[in-house]
């Protein structure tokens, strides 16, 4: 069943297919803001099959065997984040008390990825790429794990699968946590490297950052370990502050899910379509200056709130 | 981190067009940049030496892909003075009306391109959709969307309809509600004027030392305008306002550009409702008399300057283009010092570089004894004998192909 789970659902299988789903539905919704057509359901899969059939050049400069295994290692963390990240129903995979923390860690691991792939490029593109994606790392992830903690206080658990029981059973409790919802989808889009926090990739100026000087296979399996990273961040973001109309029927389960992260998708995609990227002085101070206050508050504020409510 | 050389450019997705930046970095800072021109060279000049005039307006005119009525204007210009001949008004009219149609797309253009290289796609995306507006006009009006080829000698080739005049205001009226929106989006959006403001200064002082023309000098609050200075075509007859600013940095040169924007509109509108009745063209001969003149035309980057020596027959003898991005180019190295390296692509966009149009000679290179040089036509031409001789094919036995005829 274990090998079920990390396979094929919710493990790597569905992950693939529900992360190209989410692409599409990313950038469709992004084309359509912006006026444009956009791409055809099958495009993000099409990109993926090209960019595995490309030749793979890896710069002579380059660290040969770090070059090869960090997207390897990209991809694995971000599969393996979801395991404990509730799909269906309120139940996860697997689970244990303080899974939270680890799900936060695997979910580094991805940007540290990305560090290190512009690091051995040894390109200078590159290397500035991967600077900026650790350095953005300290802005986000501080104010994003405060405030998936806020709600963790609230609910006397450090795992998610109690927490989305928890707020099932109390589903008003919810409302407390509106300040942390705000402050994790501004936060994830750093994790993510999309407007207005795509700093690291910086298209007009990096030439795509980290990412510059790989090609075919190993791109495609970087696109997919983001594309997964989505997915993960969806998750927990609807599993933790949209933690409403669980199921208990399979199906109909799964179809909230579905609404649920699309949901976020949309938001995800909006704020991408309205700002343009900062400069990346701005967004550390915009993180550590509202960010990072505004998930403080949000803890202040759950700790008042079970004092009261207990 | 220390000092680091980061080339921007020739090839490189900010630019687009060959050009080389190159900006030494201490860590996110630029402390000293040089650029590099020359790698668009496409000797434009010479061909011209070898052309009539009537040829040379198709020639001129695909100097630039955006400004190219300037180009043509501003040569044909030179020609008529050199003939001694003066265009109907209604030609100048005409001439007046695409110009102004020419600086909306160009100026639309930019908006996008600058959306873009601040990461702001949607803006891009949309300023671009707008922009259609105006390329679909120029389409209806001299049948081409770039390169109209709407100028000859001693006038237009094309006249302007009722119809086409009612389409055209109906159309300038959907622009500027959408170019009221884009002053809006540009002077209130915040993460706009976060990136925007304070970026690539130039003040007053140094924009006047280093030559700088068109919005890049007016959005330091020089007052300069070809149009305004030193009138042609209609601009003498049409009132219009010189727009400045005194923000002197990339937002001030977007607001410029879309502030004159809303004077185009002004100017389209009053040349439409004044178009004097008359003929198109005035005859021109074809062999021009001998002399040189000089001519100037505000183009939606700045001044452009043609030089044109005639010496009594068909074809010109010298032909020299000067494209505004060359007066903004000096101005370029000293905005970018200390600023930003994400600032670097918006202010390199901001002077609306059009780095093909600049290049009027090539530089070589030796990279082993580190010395520079040019090659003149005769050295050129020995280069390229020899060259194929050494490939077996022995040119210099063709006398003709020899400038001294050997």
């Amino acid at each position: 069943m274990s090998l079920f789970y990390i396979l094929i659902f919710p493990g790597f299988i569905f992950l693939s297919l529900y992360g190209l789903l989410i692409e599409y539905v990313d950038r469709k919704l992004y084309a359509r803001f912006q006026n444009r057509v956009g791409p055809r359901w099958y495009q993000p899969l099409a990109d993926i099959i090209k960019l595995a059939s490309k030749e793979t050049i890896i710069p002579r400069q380059a660290d040969n065997r770090m070059f090869r295994w960090i997207p390897v290692f990209a991809l694995a963390a971000a599969s393996t984040s979801v395991l404990y990240v509730p799909i269906w129903g309120t139940n996860s995979a697997s689970s244990f008390d303080g899974d939270i923390l680890v799900v936060m860690y695997l979910l580094t691991i991805p940007t540290l990825t990305f560090f290190l792939a512009g690091w051995y490029s040894k390109s200078i593109f590159a290397t500035v790429g991967a600077i900026r994606a650790l350095t953005q790392l300290f802005a986000y992830e501080v104010p994003l794990l405060m405030a998936l903690l806020a709600p963790a206080l609230l609910a006397n658990t450090w795992s998610f699968t109690k927490m989305a029981e928890f707020y099932s059973h109390h589903p008003l409790y919810s409302v407390f946590n509106i300040i942390g919802f705000v402050v994790a989808i501004i936060a994830v889009q750093g994790k993510l490297e999309r407007v207005p926090f795509d700093i690291p990739e910086a298209e007009t100026e990096l030439a795509g950052g980290p990412f510059v000087e790989y090609s075919g296979r190993l791109l495609a399996i970087f696109r997919m370990a983001i594309d997964v990273e989505m997915v993960v961040v969806a998750s927990i973001i609807a599993a933790v502050y949209i933690p409403f109309f669980y199921n208990a029927v399979p199906v109909l389960g799964f179809l909230i899910y579905v609404i649920k992260t699309m949901f976020v998708v949309l938001i995800l995609a909006a704020i991408r379509s309205i700002f343009a990227r900062l400069r990346i002085e701005q967004m550390i101070n915009f993180c550590w200056k509202y960010l990072a206050p505004l998930a403080i508050l949000q803890i202040i504020i759950n700790i008042i709130a079970k004092g009261v409510l207990k | 981190m220390g000092k680091v050389v980061v080339p921007v450019g020739p090839q490189h997705p900010a630019l687009k067009e060959p050009e080389g930046f190159s900006l030494t970095l201490e860590g996110e800072k630029v402390v000293s940049a040089t650029v590099r021109l020359g790698y668009n060279h496409r000797g434009i000049e010479k061909a011209c030496e070898e052309r009539t005039y009537t040829q040379n307006i198709y020639l001129i005119e695909r100097i630039c892909g955006i400004c190219s009525h300037t180009h043509s204007t501003c040569f044909i210009q030179c020609v008529e003075e050199l003939a001694g001949v003066e265009i109907t008004s209604r030609a100048a009219y005409i001439r007046t009306l695409v110009g102004e149609l020419e600086r909306i797309h160009s100026h639309l253009l930019w908006l996008g391109v600058a959306g873009h290289e601040i990461g702001f796609d949607t803006l891009f995306m949309y300023s671009w959709r707008d922009r259609e507006l105006v390329m679909d006009l120029l389409a209806m009006l001299t049948g081409n969307r770039v390169n109209y080829g709407i100028n000859t000698i001693g006038g237009v080739r094309r006249d302007v309809s009722s119809e086409q005049i009612k389409d055209i205001l109906k159309t300038v009226d959907k622009l500027e509600e959408r170019t009221k929106y884009y002053i809006e989006v540009l002077t209130q959006e915040t993460t706009i004027v976060q990136r925007l403001a304070g970026v690539g200064r130039l003040s007053k002082e140094d924009a006047i030392r280093l030559g700088a023309a068109g919005p890049t000098a007016r959005a330091a609050g020089v007052k300069r305008d070809t149009r305004k200075d030193d009138p042609y075509a209609a601009y003498g007859e049409v009132p219009f306002e010189v727009i400045t600013d005194q923000n002197s940095d990339v937002l001030g040169r977007g607001i410029v550009r879309v502030k004159e924007l809303m004077e185009s509109y002004k100017i389209i509108r009053y040349v439409l409702e004044r178009l004097p009745e008359g003929e198109l063209t005035v005859k021109v001969p074809k062999k021009i008399p001998a002399g040189e003149a000089i001519s100037r035309y505000e183009a939606p980057r700045g001044e452009d300057v043609h030089y044109v020596k005639s010496n009594g027959t068909e074809m010109p003898e010298r032909v020299k283009v000067r494209a505004p991005t060359l007066a903004n180019l000096s101005s370029i190295s000293h905005m970018l010092e200390g600023g930003y390296l994400a600032d670097v692509p918006i202010i390199i966009a901001a002077i609306d570089p059009c780095f093909s149009c600049t290049d009027r000679m090539i530089t070589v290179t030796d990279r082993e004894k580190d010395s520079k040089s040019m090659l003149d036509w005769n050295k050129l031409r020995a280069y390229s004998i020899d060259w194929h001789k050494e490939r077996g094919l022995d040119f210099s036995a063709i006398s003709h192909l020899r400038e001294d005829g050997r």
